[in-house]
């Protein structure tokens, strides 16, 4: 008799195009969060297979501090280009000059965290109504609970008490005017589950990722590359 | 790397016990035992142990660290959390063992294949026992494990074990579930979780991991009656594919084959598959749990909520149906009220028609006197649906059996409903 049985990256595949066909048949406006690392390229990747052979029905955006490397602008671009892919690009620099966020100062200055603000200021001028991204609940402790559908408040805000319980696959993205959904469909995937997959599907990553040459210097126990963007002592 | 990554299936599990079974020091030992902790998580737990003094690691800590501030006040916490063997990778939906139980080891158990149950070999069954089981049957749950946890403080007593494991055998024998499995362990102490341990050499059974990595679940799906509710219409607006109609979606039972006669519901309109298709290319014949595209003969008119099911073998359409509720929402249920509904991909509104009693979770019998539904209730209730839904018995069929009820003024998530 046949084997009708499913691997478990059969299985997990499954579940995020399920959901990311979910969310362009619930939202009006949902964007894919782009980043360039490997989660946001598995995920749309997965977004290319659930809509196959139409193109993916929304936007990808990529909420860009001007400090990566330039190999993953590169790699970002080309994918673009070879995939149709939409890219929205929406500027941390841009959020600095209009004065919306106030660059970070001394040796550790990051725009890490002036990244929220961009963020929520791109869904709100494009009228988002979702953001999906690649989170997975086994990245901390903190996100073990977090939902595939998250709501968010008419100020972007996430209410740890007005999360909706999920049961079974019945996803339920209701929502008033002005509040938004972010939605995170490989939600279930491992490290490592990620890994076997862009190894099983053959998915292009950048060449940061494998290992090379580079020059680099410790600070406070952590390896750190030389970048333009990092200030050495 | 080796490739038996590609064969790994995946066994989704919940696990449940009262707040002091070792619940946390149970699933801590399995990562622990399996390997699947980093280097670095395993020294901060063990540096946090030291500093509250305690003898040994305490891996409940690989769980347990942010009880505090982020997660209060969330009303429905589950915690997923994962692991990997070579054989199987799992999935544990965590379910806190308080008061708010019900409806988080509803919404736990919605998903799983198996659940764990723990037992104090010192109580032995006690009131929340009956509760998580009487929890697992009814969310259709097809696999039992009752683990007997802290053998180490029952100096290891086989007669123990076997009085409890008789005890448990009466009382599950009321259950829906059938498979049904006891293993005395200690998780503090490692017995029979991952390794056999020396404590214990009477009992003859698998550890807990050796049962979590082959019990078979492959034949707990439904590979008989064909349902496929569809998602999404894909309609590729360009010159290669201009006819091009794919109905997108992820089959929820029975197996869809090139060629097959299908029926289209609600039209009843009939016509042939003409292909599967997937980014990879077209396949031959597609099962549940799979996400593809059908496409079909004849030029059908069908969008999303609509289901594609065989010409012999369709759900049944009802606009009246009896559900077992479960109450998630603080504010209690409205009889006679009006709320929104979810079933496959179809939403619809309903009203609630009747309250026909409510389950004492403890003992399942019946209360017809009290029939005011608040939070973590369960109860039978009567719904009156706008439209007809396409619909199969939750136990024939979790997805075409399951639905989700809202309120329109909050759009909460407020009740879980198995058709009955």
């Amino acid at each position: 008799m046949k084997n009708y049985n499913l691997s478990h990256l059969e299985e997990l595949e499954s579940e995020s195009i399920y959901v990311i066909r979910e969310v362009a048949a619930q939202f009006e406006r949902p964007v894919l969060l782009f980043s360039g690392g490997k989660d946001s390229i598995v995920c749309y990747h997965l977004a290319r297979k659930a809509f196959y052979p139409s193109s993916v029905p929304f936007p990808l955006m990529h909420v860009d501090t001007g400090h990566n490397f330039d190999e993953l602008y590169q790699f970002r671009d080309q994918l673009m280009k070879d995939t149709n892919g939409r890219l929205i690009i929406a500027s941390v620099q841009n959020s600095i000059d209009k004065g919306k966020v106030v660059e970070e100062k001394g040796i550790n200055a990051s725009r890490n965290k002036l990244q929220t603000t961009t963020l929520l200021d791109a869904i709100e001028e494009n009228k988002f109504d979702c953001a999906m991204g690649g989170a997975r609940r086994d990245e901390e402790k903190a996100r073990a609970k977090e939902r595939f559908f998250s709501h968010r408040d008419d100020f972007g805000q996430w209410d740890p008490k007005n999360q909706r319980p999920e049961l079974w696959n019945i996803f339920n993205g209701k929502k008033h005017f002005g509040e938004h959904f972010r939605v995170f469909p490989i939600s279930n995937w491992t490290e490592m589950d990620v890994w076997q997959y862009i190894k099983k599907e053959n998915i292009a990553i950048p060449t940061l990722y494998l290992s090379h040459n580079r020059d680099c210097f410790e600070r406070d126990g952590v390896i750190m590359a030389k970048t333009d963007f990092v200030q050495t002592k | 790397m080796e490739d038996n990554y590609l064969t790994m299936d995946l066994l989704r599990f919940t696990t449940a016990g009262s707040v002091d079974d070792g619940k946390s020091t149970l699933i801590g030992r399995l990562l622990y035992d399996s390997k699947s902790i980093f280097e670095d998580q395993m020294e901060a737990i063990e540096k946090a142990s030291k500093q509250k003094g305690e003898e040994n690691v305490n891996l409940a800590l690989l769980t347990d660290g942010l009880r505090a501030e982020r997660e209060q006040g969330i009303t429905i916490d589950v915690a997923y959390r994962y692991f990997a063997t070579p054989k199987r990778k799992f999935i544990i939906a965590d379910t806190p063992g308080h008061i708010e139980y019900t409806r988080n080891m509803v919404t736990g158990a919605s998903t799983a294949n198996l659940a764990i149950i723990l037992v104090d070999a010192r109580n032995g069954i006690v009131e929340q026992t009956r509760r998580h089981s009487f929890i697992a049957s009814l969310l259709g749950i097809d696999h039992i494990v009752y683990c007997v946890n802290k053998m180490d403080l029952v100096n290891y007593s086989q007669q123990t074990f076997s009085s409890i494991k008789e005890e448990l055998k009466t009382f599950s024998s009321k259950l829906r579930t059938k498979d049904i499995s006891f293993i005395p362990i200690s998780a503090l102490k490692g017995d029979n979780v991952v390794n056999r341990g020396k404590n214990m050499e009477w009992y003859e059974g698998s550890t807990l991991l050796h049962t979590l990595e082959n019990i078979h679940i492959a034949s707990d799906r439904n590979l008989i009656d064909c349902r496929f509710p569809v998602q999404y219409v894909i309609r590729p607006q360009n010159d290669k594919f201009h006819d091009y109609r794919g109905y997108a979606g992820r089959i929820e039972g029975g197996v869809f084959k090139k060629g097959d006669q299908v029926m289209v519901l609600p039209s009843g309109f009939s016509s042939k598959i003409k292909s599967i298709d997937t980014f990879n290319g077209e396949i031959e014949e597609a099962y549940s749990p799979m996400s593809v595209a059908l496409t079909l003969e004849d030029d059908i008119d069908i969008s999303r909520g609509d289901m594609i099911v065989r010409k012999n073998n369709s759900p049944s359409p009802e606009q009246n149906i009896d559900v077992m509720l479960c109450w998630l929402s603080t504010t209690p249920l409205q009889p006679g009220g009006k709320y929104a509904i979810k079933h496959t991909s179809k939403d619809a509104r309903c009203m609630i028609k009747n309250i026909l009693y409510k389950v004492d979770i403890n003992t399942l019998h019946r209360i017809e006197e009290d029939k005011k539904i608040e939070a973590n209730d369960i109860a039978r209730v009567s719904l009156r649906i706008t439209q007809p839904l396409f619909i199969d018995s939750y136990s024939s069929n979790k997805a075409t059996g399951s639905i989700i009820i809202i309120d329109e003024a909050t759009n909460n998530t407020v009740g879980a409903g198995m058709i009955i």
